[in-house]
């Protein structure tokens, strides 16, 4: 996909955004019924509420640009190309799984892709983000690099210190900050003296935008302004997608920090529920579409479910193989004499 | 005539000066290479072991940060995984627990944690070690921690050879390595060949030979350990010195081929005693050549104090030459 300004919403483009979207939330809800089922265990963090900001940026990019993100990531690896059924070999824990099944959930990885985790120290994976931004900066390529977080993530010092670099040095750096209003169970506005994210970035003399970040098409607009700019100037640019969290942080989460009336509400501005509403009053969608739609999902989240339950287990003489790569430094003889003067 | 030239081919040199040349030398074989660290540019390294890099290599490759600990060595890991060779260099030990986020949650885990997809060829340096009275947040010894850690390799280089040698090595690893860089030793002068390279990290060296009583040591401690061991001979005790040089992977096999041979041992470790290297090497000891011993194995390791500001209180709080031999003694004694 070119990264012109505009999203072209021809009729296959917007059914490719419907697909995503729902491909992604009937996943997670797959997840959630085999965490019950204590398929997955550990912690295990859906993305219900928030597709439109994964599906939104990511087919922006280019196969050769980088994606950082962080321990909500299952949509964003589905989106980017993770195949479906290495990503949940890897929350069942089998060598299947794209990271090996050494991560699980919170640590998707995939070379083929240039998906860089999966990462759950929050803030942790944006000096990465800024690192490999580096590297593509110094090697002369002008690929970008998309970090996603969380709001939360802005409190951290990471955050200030890699926004401070990105602009500093120039670094192709696509910040995307996924606004779901909590850090955990605490509201922005009592974490935050600042509760306008993208002013921080202003801070950093660094192009901003806020959107929408229920509306999957805003969230391309603004992703296809972003990369377009990136790509020109070489500088960052922050991308703060304002959103919401439909299910608990976690499975452990009894949301006790807020009202179900405060979800149902959200429930209703959902951007599956929103994008295919708008699509059926522009006789964009048929209702066999969605009828598709939901086969292939349903038929591929079968398939997965298969091949994880299939897929074996490392044997645990391997444990601890790739702590250290597989091969060693070339050996030198040691100087013996002390020769202190 | 030969033995002139060979002779002449030696220079004296600092430890300083050798890892800068180490620096200069690893930035002119591979152009992936980079340095980056706060004031190793315009300022020349805050031990002036970056002086004049700047000039010779430019920003790019001589790059000045921000004070941002976690954020340029979480840059130093990205762009190790994005294809470059990246030198990080942190001020002394203690700022580098400002950075350790990065370290242990991201450089050690990321090869593991992926099912080795990706690997993080990146070298961190740092000053360590107390002496020059810069009180309690600037002088501790805190290698012993980073030890502790599977997924990173720990070099303390106590010599110019390995000042000079370690550097290329680590540089050339697949994985993070990290040099801890005595602060009292930047100013100690040896000869180095002038032809002086790469050296292994990945054994330890028998810095004195002897067969009474291993004392085994690193870093800023092998100098006052050699002059112990010296002062011992005096009074007819031969002690043998090893220096780990690479304190993770530890080198057990040099360890204990030492230990069978003097059958005592006495570890010097500027670290703090508690949860100290020297406690597991101690421990490595016993598991290992426990039948070897003929007596206690001894420790003399950092006071459990902050080092404090005074030279006479700082003095006390670390391992000095007096103490050592007073262990050997013990050792060699039952105390």
């Amino acid at each position: 996909m070119a990264t012109t300004d505009k999203p072209r919403l021809s009729r296959d483009h917007v059914l490719e955004l419907l697909r995503h979207m729902i491909r992604i939330r009937r996943f997670e809800g797959k997840c959630a019924e085999l965490y019950t089922q204590e398929k997955i265990r550990g912690f295990l963090h859906l993305y219900d509420g928030e597709e439109a900001v994964a599906v939104g940026v990511i087919p922006v990019l280019e196969s050769r640009d980088r994606v950082v993100a962080t321990y909500r990531e299952h949509g964003h690896a589905l989106v980017r190309g993770v195949p479906m059924k290495a990503a949940l070999a890897e929350m069942y824990g089998k060598q299947e799984g794209c990271s090996h099944g050494r991560g699980g959930s919170m640590h998707l990885f995939d070379r083929s892709t240039n998906f860089y985790g999966g990462n759950a120290i929050v803030g942790g994976g944006l000096p990465l983000a800024i690192g490999l931004a580096l590297a593509d900066r110094m090697r002369g390529s002008d690929n970008v690099t998309a970090c996603f977080f969380g709001e939360g993530a802005v409190a951290e010092g990471e955050f200030h210190e890699s926004a401070n670099l990105a602009a500093l040095w120039s670094l192709p750096v696509l910040f995307v900050c996924e606004n779901n209003r909590y850090a955990m169970g605490t509201a922005l506005a009592l974490s935050e003296s600042e509760t306008d994210i993208q002013h921080k970035a202003a801070c950093y003399h660094m192009a901003s935008e806020a959107v929408d970040g229920m509306d999957v098409v805003a969230v391309e607009a603004a992703a296809r302004r972003a990369v377009a700019t990136i790509r020109e100037t070489g500088r960052p640019y922050f991308l703060e997608c304002r959103t919401y969290r439909l299910r608990a942080h976690s499975m452990f989460d009894a949301q006790l920090y807020r009202d179900k009336s405060e979800i149902e509400a959200w429930r209703e501005k959902g951007p599956i529920l929103r994008f295919r509403t708008w699509l059926e009053q522009n006789n964009m969608l048929h209702p066999l579409d969605l009828v598709r739609i939901e086969a292939e999902v349903g038929a591929e989240i079968d398939e997965a479910v298969a091949f994880a339950e299939a897929a074996a287990w490392e044997p645990i003489e391997q444990l601890t193989r790739f702590v250290y790569a597989e091969q060693t430094a070339r050996d030198r003889p040691v100087n013996h004499v002390a020769t202190k003067s | 005539m030969l033995q002139q030239k060979a002779e002449s081919q030696a220079t004296e040199t600092t430890y300083r000066e050798a890892i800068r040349e180490a620096i200069r030398d690893a930035l002119k074989r591979d152009e992936r290479v980079f340095l980056m660290g706060e004031d190793v540019g315009r300022y020349g390294g805050c031990y002036a072991v970056t002086k004049g890099l700047l000039a010779e290599f430019g920003p790019e490759r001589i790059r000045d940060t921000p004070l941002s600990e976690s954020g340029f060595t979480g840059a130093g890991i990205g762009a190790a995984i994005g294809g470059l060779r990246p030198i990080v260099e942190l001020m002394t030990v203690n700022f580098s627990l400002l950075a350790l986020d990065q370290i242990l949650n991201s450089a050690a885990t990321i090869r593991h944690m992926s099912g080795n997809q990706f690997g993080v060829p990146l070298v961190i340096r740092m000053a360590t070690g107390a002496g020059r009275q810069l009180a309690a947040q600037h002088s501790h010894s805190l290698e012993g921690w980073y030890a502790h850690i599977p997924g990173i390799k720990v070099l303390a280089p106590a010599t110019v050879e390995d000042a000079r040698g370690m550097l290329w090595t680590a540089l050339e690893d697949p994985d993070p390595v990290l040099i801890f860089e005595h602060v009292m030793l930047y100013n100690m002068t040896g000869m180095l060949a002038s032809d002086a390279g790469p050296v292994g990290i990945n054994k330890a060296a028998i810095r004195r030979e002897g067969n009474d009583i291993s004392l085994i040591t690193y870093g800023g401690s092998l100098w006052k350990t050699i002059d112990a061991a010296t002062a011992l001979a005096v009074e007819g005790i031969e002690a043998e010195v090893v220096d780990l040089r690479t304190l993770r992977p530890l080198d057990d096999a040099t360890i204990m081929a030492s230990v069978r041979k003097t059958h005592r041992a006495v570890i010097v470790d500027e670290g703090w005693r508690t949860g100290s290297l020297a406690a597991e090497i101690s421990a490595r000891i016993t598991e290992q050549a426990f039948f070897d011993l003929d007596g206690a194995i001894g420790r003399v390791c950092s006071e459990e104090v902050p080092i404090p500001y005074p030279r006479h209180l700082e003095e006390a709080a670390i391992p000095q030459v007096p103490k050592i031999i007073a262990a050997a003694k013990t050792a060699l004694t039952g105390g």
